[in-house]
């Protein structure tokens, strides 16, 4: 379909599978009637009836785990956290039953769950609707994260994900709603633990995800210009990361940058810079460079919220002192 | 200097006279429920014994004392097809739903033959099978994945056509909970949405050491139903018949699409709230007030009175039970250990 819209994506690839599977449902505020409040669902509860668009109260914990408890008696159920920020209200349903329940139980249950909605940080939103839940959730066991990027992936990797068989975050960012993409007519599906490799470069390996893919893809214009050759990976799935991937990129690069949009302190990139020093330490020639965003609750003004996350320049500035360092 | 006080004998409650009519039972329903109370009782004394023995670890919490709330409700309900959620006292709800003691044994001893293959533990019993959905460690979590199964018999119903999709769930929890969100929340819930779901207090009047009129400014629970619009009833926990009439109503009304129940019943638990509390703060006075009204004796001397069973027909099932659990700690013992290969088995859904 020519220029989706990012959230149309979205809301196709929910269409396309409720309509397959009468299991798959929707839940969470203001999905119904309203739409979604980035509109991923906008009418499908006329298409598809109240029960399956639930409009839920605003109980976060609670939808969640009925949810849950929906999932393990053979429902396919949907959330939709409003902003995922509000999904802290959720924190205990989903790390202890939908991340563990399944392995408590000896596998007595499994948990066919999608957990979306809008996270990152937007424009002036204030610190509460501008966190990075991903860093907090990727410690929890029995969770798959993903976090999309384009109209293309963000529909290939949510029909995906609610075909999963386990409970799975899926992060789309509150800023890449209106992207638009060619999509293709017939039907696709991406898996869930597969990185993309957005540029082959040779210089240098800049692991990304969400929307500083875009920062990142802004720099390599600057830095196409000034000769550098990087290979820009968007990692698409967060928990499990794909370190084949990445590997077979740092064994040709020798060198990386990663760039993210979640606080430096127990970031992903904090947990993908301990797995490149475990596994491929003997491959780089220079100390990974780690581009995240300050350590501080996302401030208001503008310029001030701009200092927080990471811009292009940055980057182009960390790949040119990765690769022009003298070995 | 004043004189520290002391916390009093937590107020006792007036008992709630029975309801007004109480279902009639066949000898052979007698013999059900007796047999499911003993079979209660027992475990969890063999449970104490083995937990001294060091042979279950953890924190082990037990029912005695609790057993007419667990046979009572689930009893009336349809073994394997209705859903039972329970808290992390949950050894004889998993019971009372059919999952065999030796599995539930099994399970406390941490074996690869345990009904969560030895990966829950005590706090954390579950079984697909006679759809026990847990064994939740945390207060008030279980509610809303009962909700959820709720939802889902209804959804199968009404969205998917399924006629025989009928299925009622019982959500069991404490006193204590009833302060947690959760609850309100899921109340709300399951009446705006009229979901086919028993909520089962068992109000046993501490919340480990917080006794439930110090924590709550309303101690009637049954009267919080009322705001939301569904049925809240008081009843006796002590007394199976008067549980199992006024479970059998709810359960009746749930499957005909009329929605929640709230039960509120008033119980005790004879032993501290786990294995590891020394069980300080209730007084003697109050124990012994709810000792003399042990729900086993009182059936047994209801069941003898209505004719419905000799001594000897009790003992028979005692003797029988008795076994029974001996048979599920050998079980136990003798059981494999979970092979340690099969450490990560059972994260993901193909595992």
């Amino acid at each position: 379909m020519a220029d989706t819209l990012l959230f149309n994506a979205l809301r196709e690839a929910i269409d396309e599978e409720m309509s397959k599977d009468p299991t798959v449902m929707v839940m969470g505020e203001d999905v119904g009637h309203y739409g979604g409040s980035y509109k991923v669902t906008k009418d499908l509860y006329k298409k598809y009836g109240d029960l399956r668009l639930l409009d839920t109260p605003i109980a976060e914990n609670s939808f969640t785990g009925m949810a849950i408890g929906a999932a393990m008696t053979g429902l396919r159920p949907i959330i939709e956290g409003m902003n995922m920020g509000f999904l802290l209200l959720a924190f205990n349903q989903i790390a202890n039953n939908a991340g563990m329940l399944r392995y408590t139980s000896g596998g007595n249950f499994k948990i066919p769950l999608v957990i979306r909605g809008p996270g990152g940080v937007g424009r002036q939103l204030g610190a509460e609707h501008s966190q990075r839940l991903e860093a907090y959730f990727q410690a929890v066991p029995g969770l798959k994260i993903v976090a999309c990027s384009t109209p293309y992936n963000a529909k290939g990797l949510l029909k995906s994900a609610i075909r999963d068989n386990n409970p799975v975050l899926f992060f789309e960012h509150v800023l890449l709603y209106n992207l638009k993409e060619d999509l293709p007519d017939e039907e696709y599906y991406l898996p869930l633990d597969k990185a993309e490799i957005v540029r082959s470069g040779t210089d240098v390996t800049v692991l990304t995800y969400s929307r500083m893919r875009h920062h990142a893809m802004q720099a390599v214009k600057t830095l196409e210009k000034e000769g550098y050759d990087p290979e820009i990976i968007d990692l698409l799935s967060l928990k499990p990361i794909d370190f084949e991937t990445i590997g077979a990129s740092i064994r040709k690069t020798h060198r990386v940058v990663v760039v993210e949009e979640c606080m430096r302190t127990g970031g992903i990139g904090a947990e993908i810079v301990a797995s490149i020093s475990d596994r491929f330490f003997d491959e780089l020639d220079a100390p990974v460079i780690r581009l995240s965003s300050q350590d501080i609750p996302t401030p208001y003004n503008g310029a001030l919220e701009s200092l927080t996350i990471v811009q292009p320049q940055q980057i182009v500035e960390a790949v040119k002192k990765i690769v022009d360092k003298q070995l | 200097m004043s004189e520290v006080k002391t916390t009093p004998m937590v107020q006792e409650r007036m008992i709630p006279s029975s309801p007004s009519a109480i279902v009639t039972i066949t000898k052979q329903e007698g013999m059900v429920l007796y047999e499911d109370m003993i079979l209660g009782r027992f475990f969890e004394d063999k449970c104490a014994e083995m937990y001294y023995r060091g042979k279950m670890f953890g924190f082990v919490h037990l029912y005695n004392g609790q057993e007419a709330i667990s046979s009572g409700v689930i009893k009336a309900m349809r073994p394997g097809e209705d859903y039972v959620c329970s808290t992390y006292r949950d050894h004889v709800h998993a019971l009372s739903a059919g999952v065999p003691a030796r599995n539930v044994m099994a399970e406390l001893f941490g074996k690869a033959t345990g009904c969560s293959k030895g990966r829950g533990g005590s706090m954390h019993l579950f079984s697909a099978e006679h759809r026990l959905l847990g064994g939740f460690a945390f207060i008030g979590e279980g509610i809303p994945v009962a909700t959820g199964a709720a939802f889902q018999s209804k959804y199968r119903r009404e969205v998917m056509g399924d006629e025989s999709a009928d299925q009622v769930t019982a959500a069991f929890f404490g006193d204590g909970t009833t302060n947690n969100g959760q609850f309100f929340e899921c109340l709300n819930m399951a009446a705006l949405w009229k979901l086919p779901i028993l909520f089962v207090v068992e109000n046993n009047k501490w919340a480990i050491g917080m006794a439930h009129d110090r924590s709550t400014a309303q101690p009637e629970i049954y009267k919080k139903a009322s705001v939301f619009g569904l049925p809240g009833v008081e009843v006796d926990g002590m007394d199976i018949m008067a549980v199992h009439t006024v479970a059998q109503a709810a359960v009746a009304r749930a499957r005909a699409g009329e929605g929640p129940t709230l039960i509120e019943c008033l119980t005790y638990r004879f032993r501290g709230h786990s294995l590891a509390d020394p069980d300080e703060l209730r007084s003697k006075a109050e124990k012994e007030l709810w000792f003399a009204r042990d729900p086993i004796k009182k059936f047994s001397a209801y069941l003898i009175e209505q004719n419905l069973a000799t001594l000897e027909d009790l003992k028979a099932i005692e003797k029988k039970i008795q076994a029974q659990v001996d048979q599920a700690v050998e079980f136990a013992l003798e059981s494999p250990e979970p092979d340690p290969a099969e450490l990560y088995r059972y994260i993901f859904a193909e595992d």
